[in-house]
């Protein structure tokens, strides 16, 4: 039963599968809603709800908070807000019946876990940068994108793929 | 004819109760894919784990080819579709910051939530980081704009910018992704294992 336990923890599904599942929900997306899928849309309209209660002011005046701004909405009325709340609840299903849910810490071996939480807190800073610059992240631009034949789509997934590769021996202390 | 609530054949009032319902079929299917693991995904840039890569392409192909048929078929106006908006410096700018987050956070964001949801405290890291980094630009906002609205294409496909059939780049693309696929094998079988 260990042995069984410790194995399936392990076992994920084969990539070519998990690859079609992904590309059938993203037709059902664009079938259902016109538009693809998005993980930092939910996020970003998190913050302009933030700072729309924090500093209404500041938020009516802001130009990029203007765009946002609309006093009888709550932004967090949002489909990608809800989105993401869904996001949250597979995942833990699906760990929960691979008996993934844990709090750890993941880093290789050859660096601290103080190393890791670091280099992981700038690459999400990265991240919500970049996709702020590119209007979405690998998910909304990248792959929703490529979905419909976007050339945008097309350029940031090669960027963003490209770059990694191109700087991957830099921080290769971090992996490997 | 799809889209569905865009022709209102579904009512709007769906609209959130369809967004749990995908956020939970997307949430599953990467966790489920092992996108929940930093050391999993970062193993596409140094050859020990191509599911990134794997998954990804494959997830392009199938939709790519399912939109179109559908568009054929009349099942789905292909032609209301958002089509991702092509800013030029800012699509590529904003890939190579993206890049750089990706090597040294080990995530993107959507991979991110996973982790958060699994318990694994560097996945709620790179998401504070997440939400810090986009408080940040719009701090930044008024300062790049240049960049944000500069290049700008329109709602351009990749075919219709070249000037090729839809289908002679998809199939294209095809081939493409199956000799990727069949090198990362290879490539895979002389890479060292990395446990993790």
């Amino acid at each position: 039963m260990k042995f069984w336990e410790q194995n399936k923890r392990h076992t994920y599904w084969n990539p070519y599968f998990g690859g079609a599942m992904l590309g059938l929900l993203m037709i059902l997306t664009f079938y259902i809603t016109g538009r693809g899928l998005g993980a930092t849309g939910g996020t970003k309209n998190a913050i302009v709800a933030t700072v729309e209660t924090v500093a209404p002011t500041y938020a009516s005046e802001s130009a990029y908070y203007k765009k946002y701004y609309d006093e009888d909405k709550n932004p967090l009325e949002n489909w990608l807000v809800f989105e993401t709340i869904g996001i949250l609840i597979g995942a833990f299903l699906s760990g929960a019946i691979s008996g993934r849910v844990r709090f750890r810490v993941q880093h290789s071996p050859k660096i601290t876990v103080k190393t890791r939480l670091i280099f992981a807190g700038i690459g999400g800073l990265l991240f919500g940068v970049g996709s702020q610059i590119a209007r979405g992240c690998t998910s909304g631009a990248a792959l929703s994108g490529s979905a419909v034949l976007s050339l945008g789509g097309f350029i940031t997934m090669i960027a963003i793929f490209g770059t990694a590769y191109v700087v991957a021996y830099f921080f290769r202390k971090l992996w490997i | 004819m799809g889209p569905l609530t865009y022709f209102e054949i579904i009512s709007p009032q769906w609209n959130y109760v369809i967004a749990v319902l995908i956020g939970i079929a997307f949430g599953y299917i990467l966790e489920a894919s092992g996108f929940s693991s930093s050391r999993k995904l970062a193993g596409v840039f140094y050859g020990y784990d191509f599911a990134v890569i794997r998954v990804f392409v494959t997830a392009v192909i199938v939709s790519i080819i399912g939109l179109l048929y559908m568009g054929y078929f009349g099942w789905i106006d292909y032609s209301v579709l958002f089509v991702h908006p092509t800013y030029l410096y800012a699509s590529i700018i904003g890939g190579i910051i993206m890049g750089f987050g990706f090597i040294m956070g080990g995530f993107c964001p959507g991979t991110s939530l996973t982790a958060v949801a699994i318990g694994k405290l560097d996945g709620w890291v790179f998401t504070i980081g997440l939400f810090i980094g986009i408080f940040l630009f719009s701090l930044l906002f008024p300062y790049v704009q240049n960049l944000y609205f500069g290049g700008y294409l329109g709602h351009v496909k990749i075919t219709d910018y070249y000037g090729i059939s839809d289908g002679w780049f998809t199939f294209g693309f095809a081939v493409v992704a199956v000799v990727v696929f069949y090198i990362s094998t290879l490539i895979r079988r002389r890479v060292k294992n990395v446990r993790y």
